[in-house]
């Protein structure tokens, strides 16, 4: 804590040479905020068509941005070593959460994946998602860089368990996700080659005993459907066919905001959340995608930044992490949308329409601006 | 801990490249599946999914045209088109709602009568609800926004005139096509052009909006018709009148324009109304003034005296003997009711002299009476078009025999429809020309074809016999129209059965020319199988004609005559004559 207790003990200022501009003082990354209120402000647009104008979607949705922006601008304002030393208290409390679901959940289209507190409901596994790279980076941390084995295997522990109790609710897109997110961390903690390899391997391996006994009907079916779509057009099929009908259709230019067919007349389903892009691609065409994935882009980059910048390995571990994490999440859903992976649901991050998956992946940018703050104390 | 943090992590560096490299192909590869689809492909890329989507998207619907109308020949209208609002349903989506229950109430039908009629069409994606219902309580049940449930556009044919003038209009089919009557004839004109448009639909086949109009749609053109409706109205009564009192089954009258060829006036007994297809009789919509032909019987006789009067043989003056009051002709006796002795040509006519005539048509034979026949417009169709129109016929055959040459000079062994009686005599009113009938009115300034068939002077002669008739020694008295002089000729016939003719079964005939002084106004009046004793011509159908053409004259404006009789005079008060 050497950092911190040097901070305290500055705290006089006395060593500082100038005051931090303000966003500094805000514990903000200024190309950070720029990027995400451009690709919120895109996101409200395209979301607006989706819903076919509707005013109270958008209400709701720029009330759980101002919600998430708080949320962002409250984690941001946490000192790491804070994070540090709460991350195990976190992740056994959305691990107590993620084990309620089943008990006291309320579900949605064959899922059970909310938690009603009254007023809100939200979705443990989406916390997860954060405190998931928060525990195994600060276990990391406490254990040695790079790992040993024992640890190493204590890693493992604590993401398997969050991730197959989501992939019993089932939400195998989530659990994917989560996995990544303390995958990511194993890895960039410099986990040795050969442990990689080893792991691809075994995946490869178990991939047919998985495909025999641990995949759903469903999930297989996506998977088939992925390869062949028109051998079920009207049903396991039909999602694919009119998002790729939709993205196709879109050409170059697309046919202009708010006048898409396919989207607006219904043929495209999920429209607001897992399938928005395609309302994207359908009314703004390439354009509109290529300066979506842009910022995109940036964002990652500067995160990738933040992270390179990182002063210490926890700081380092965490922001690849979420970094990573948000790129899984573009990829895996355009990947979906465009047909070539299979149908999960994942959210196009900040421009589907979403509660705790916004408020989540605004924490997430939160403790990037964090680790940034981070930086620039220990700069001084 | 504190070290472990701070020391740079090692081989960091180096994984994160690695990490960017991979994302890089897979994000590659997320781009490059979206160029292909959108840019690049071809075959199954952006060209080819834009018309899926416009397949999905897209359809073409029809713009009904609005019929036209058709009025009389003064504007009233006779047949007009109102919107109305056919309600269908697509019972593919229909039959998951579950809001069967409040679509049937809108419509005024129970739920299980609804249901049953889904469970019927339940393989279809198309059924009517309801047809031709008003835009008020369509709107009703549109508002509802039941998914599966549409509205179309069409239009409802009304007739305002109702069955006064319902065989000439005739009658459109539910799809609003002309099925009889001049709704038929004129379906060309009246019926326009379907027009086309695009929409687009959403996935539960709601119709969102319209995108562009394909072909415009064509309204009708309107049909004005010669006929005066007033004239109408008044020809109606009175043969309906005229029914009530011969007791008759049916009837038939028109009034012809004899200077225009114009129909004014045409009604027939039984009628039917237009309006309401609930109690239809397909019988009664038969126009029979057009498709009714029968034996003219001794309304031929005016046209036998033109051939006579041509030959040269004859004048109205020339006398023929016709005691002892029957004459043999063959095997058959023909009788006149009494014995007229000595009388003039004229009085032949006047007074229907089978025997006098029997002898005018053994002088001059068959060929010159025919020959008038033709020239008449026996045996061909008019010119009016009109759907179902009988011809009727004239006898052509290789030998006559002496009771066949002799009938046809009194109207038996030919066909003609009213209309072609009317059509006859107008010729006489013409001065001896004929115009092609029409049911249209005629511009103001139309010169219509017309074609001399007989001189001036033999029709001059013609007319002042049929005056004759109505005079007080003439079959047809009762013909007489107070304040103004008309000419006619009566004609009663047996009606033809299965095998021969019937008896005691006739047609009272009567075919009249008024004004006679300045003759115009030609109408013919068939009364069918009049009951009792007065079922002859001259009492069951010259009272008939006397009371059209009465309303006729005055309703077009003729000046009654100084010199005729006055309504008192006629009714036996004073009075000279």
């Amino acid at each position: 804590m050497a950092e911190y207790d040097r901070y305290l003990a500055n705290d006089s200022r006395g060593d500082f040479k100038h005051r931090n501009s303000i966003l500094e003082a805000l514990h903000l990354d200024g190309w950070l905020l720029l990027l995400l209120a451009t690709l919120v402000t895109f996101g409200l647009f395209v979301l607006f068509s989706a819903s076919d104008g509707s005013q109270a979607t958008l209400i709701r949705q720029m009330r759980n941005f101002g919600i998430a922006t708080l949320a962002m601008f409250a984690a941001s304002q946490v000192r790491l070593d804070t994070y540090y030393r709460w991350a195990p208290l976190f992740y056994v409390a959305a691990l107590l959460l993620l084990v309620a679901v089943p008990l006291f959940g309320v579900g949605a289209k064959g899922a059970q994946r909310w938690l009603s507190l009254g007023v809100i409901r939200f979705q443990p596994s989406e916390l997860m998602k954060l405190a998931m790279p928060l525990m195994v980076a600060s276990w990391f941390s406490r254990y040695g860089i790079p790992p040993r084995p024992w640890p190493l295997l204590g890693a493992l522990l604590i993401i398997a368990l969050p991730a197959s109790l989501i992939v019993i609710q089932p939400d195998l897109g989530t659990s994917m996700l989560v996995a990544g997110s303390g995958l990511f961390v194993v890895f960039m903690a410099g986990v040795s080659w050969w442990y990689i390899m080893g792991a691809a391997a075994l995946f490869l391996m178990s991939a047919w005993p998985a495909w025999l006994f641990l995949l759903k009907d469903y999930q297989k079916q996506r998977i088939l459907t992925l390869l062949d779509p028109e051998s079920d057009k009207l049903g396991a099929g039909w999602n694919i066919i009119q998002s790729k009908t939709a993205i196709g259709s879109g050409g170059w230019s697309g046919k202009g905001w708010l006048s898409g067919t396919q989207s607006h007349l219904d043929f495209l389903p999920e429209s607001q959340t897992d399938f928005i892009i395609a309302v994207l691609a359908e009314e703004l065409g390439l354009r509109g995608v290529v300066f979506l994935l842009s910022i995109y882009t940036l964002i990652i980059l500067r995160g990738f930044a933040i992270s390179i910048r990182a002063q210490t390995g926890f700081g380092r571990l965490l922001a690849s992490s979420i970094t990573l994490t948000f790129f899984v999440y573009i990829f895996v859903n355009m990947g979906m949308v465009a047909g070539i992976l299979p149908v999960v649901g994942v959210p196009l991050p900040l421009v589907s329409a979403g509660g705790t998956s916004i408020v989540t992946l605004m924490l997430g940018f939160g403790v990037l601006m964090a680790v940034s703050s981070e930086k620039r104390v220990i700069a001084q | 801990m504190a070290r472990n943090r701070v020391v740079p992590v090692p081989g960091m560096p180096w994984r994160l490249v690695t990490v960017v490299a991979l994302l890089m192909v897979l994000a590659a590869l997320v781009v490059g599946r979206l160029v292909l689809i959108q840019v690049i492909d071809q075959e199954r890329g952006a060209a080819f999914l834009r018309e899926q989507g416009a397949m999905r998207a897209v359809r073409s619907a029809e713009i009904p045209a609005y019929r036209g109308m058709v009025t009389d020949r003064r504007g009233e209208p006779l047949a007009i088109s109102t919107p109305v609002i056919t309600l269908w349903a697509d019972p593919l989506i229909l039959r998951d709602s579950n809001r069967l229950g409040v679509l049937a109430s809108a419509l005024n039908q129970s739920e299980e009568q609804l249901q049953q009629r889904l469970d019927l069409y339940s393989d279809k994606r198309f059924m009517y609800l309801a047809r031709h219902q008003t835009p008020d309580l369509a709107r009703r049940v549109l508002g509802l926004k039941i998914s599966g449930v549409g509205g179309k556009r069409e239009y409802r044919r009304f007739y305002p005139a109702g069955e006064v003038a319902s065989q000439i209009i005739g009658l459109t089919n539910v799809d609003g096509k002309g099925i009889a009557g001049l709704e038929k004839a004129y379906e060309e004109v009246l019926h326009g052009r379907v027009g086309k448009k695009r929409y687009i639909k959403d996935l539960h086949g709601d119709a969102i909006r319209d995108v562009g109009v394909v072909r415009e749609a064509r309204p009708g053109q309107a049909v004005e018709l010669a006929i005066d409706l007033r004239l109408q109205y008044l020809q109606h009564r009175e043969l309906q009148r005229a029914m009530v009192e011969t007791g008759a089954e049916a009837g038939a009258a028109v009034t012809v324009d004899a200077w225009t060829g114009e129909i004014l006036a045409m009604t027939n007994h039984p009628v039917f109304n237009p309006n309401s297809r609930a109690a239809f009789d397909y019988a009664a919509t038969r126009n029979r003034v057009v498709t009714d032909a029968f034996e003219p019987g001794s309304t031929m006789k005016p046209l036998t005296l033109v051939a006579a009067l041509e030959t040269g043989a004859f004048t109205l003056d020339s006398v023929i003997d016709t005691s002892p009051g029957r004459i043999r002709v063959g095997r058959k006796v023909l009788p006149d009711p009494l014995n007229y002795g000595a009388i003039t040509v004229s009085r032949v006519i006047e007074k229907s002299s089978q025997v006098g005539v029997t002898k005018m048509a053994q002088a001059i034979g068959h060929e010159p009476v025919l020959s008038v026949y033709r020239r008449f417009g026996l045996g061909e169709p008019s010119s009016i078009g009109f759907p179902g129109e009988r011809s009727g016929s004239l006898p052509n055959r290789e030998r006559w025999s002496e009771i066949e040459k002799v009938t046809l000079a009194f109207g038996y062994g030919l066909t003609a429809t009213p209309l072609q009686l009317a059509q006859a005599y107008a010729i006489f009113a013409n001065e001896g020309r004929r115009v092609p009938l029409t049911l249209l009115k005629r511009a103001d300034d139309e010169q219509p074809p017309v074609e001399r068939v007989i001189s001036k002077e033999v029709a001059q002669q013609v007319l002042t016999v049929l005056h004759r008739v109505t005079g007080n020694e003439g079959t047809a008295k009762k013909a007489r129209v107070p304040g103004f002089s008309v000419g006619g000729k009566t004609g009663t016939v047996h009606k033809v059965g299965p095998s021969g003719y019937l008896p005691d079964q006739y047609l009272a005939l009567f075919v009249g020319v008024a004004p006679i002084d300045n003759p115009r106004y030609v109408t013919a009046v068939v009364i069918d199988q009049p009951q009792g004793d007065s079922y002859g011509g001259g009492a069951a159908a010259a009272p008939v004609y006397a009371r059209i053409t009465d309303g006729v004259l005055r309703l077009r404006n003729q000046r009654p005559e100084t010199g005729a009789e006055t309504p008192a005079q006629l009714a036996g008060f004073g009075g000279g004559q």
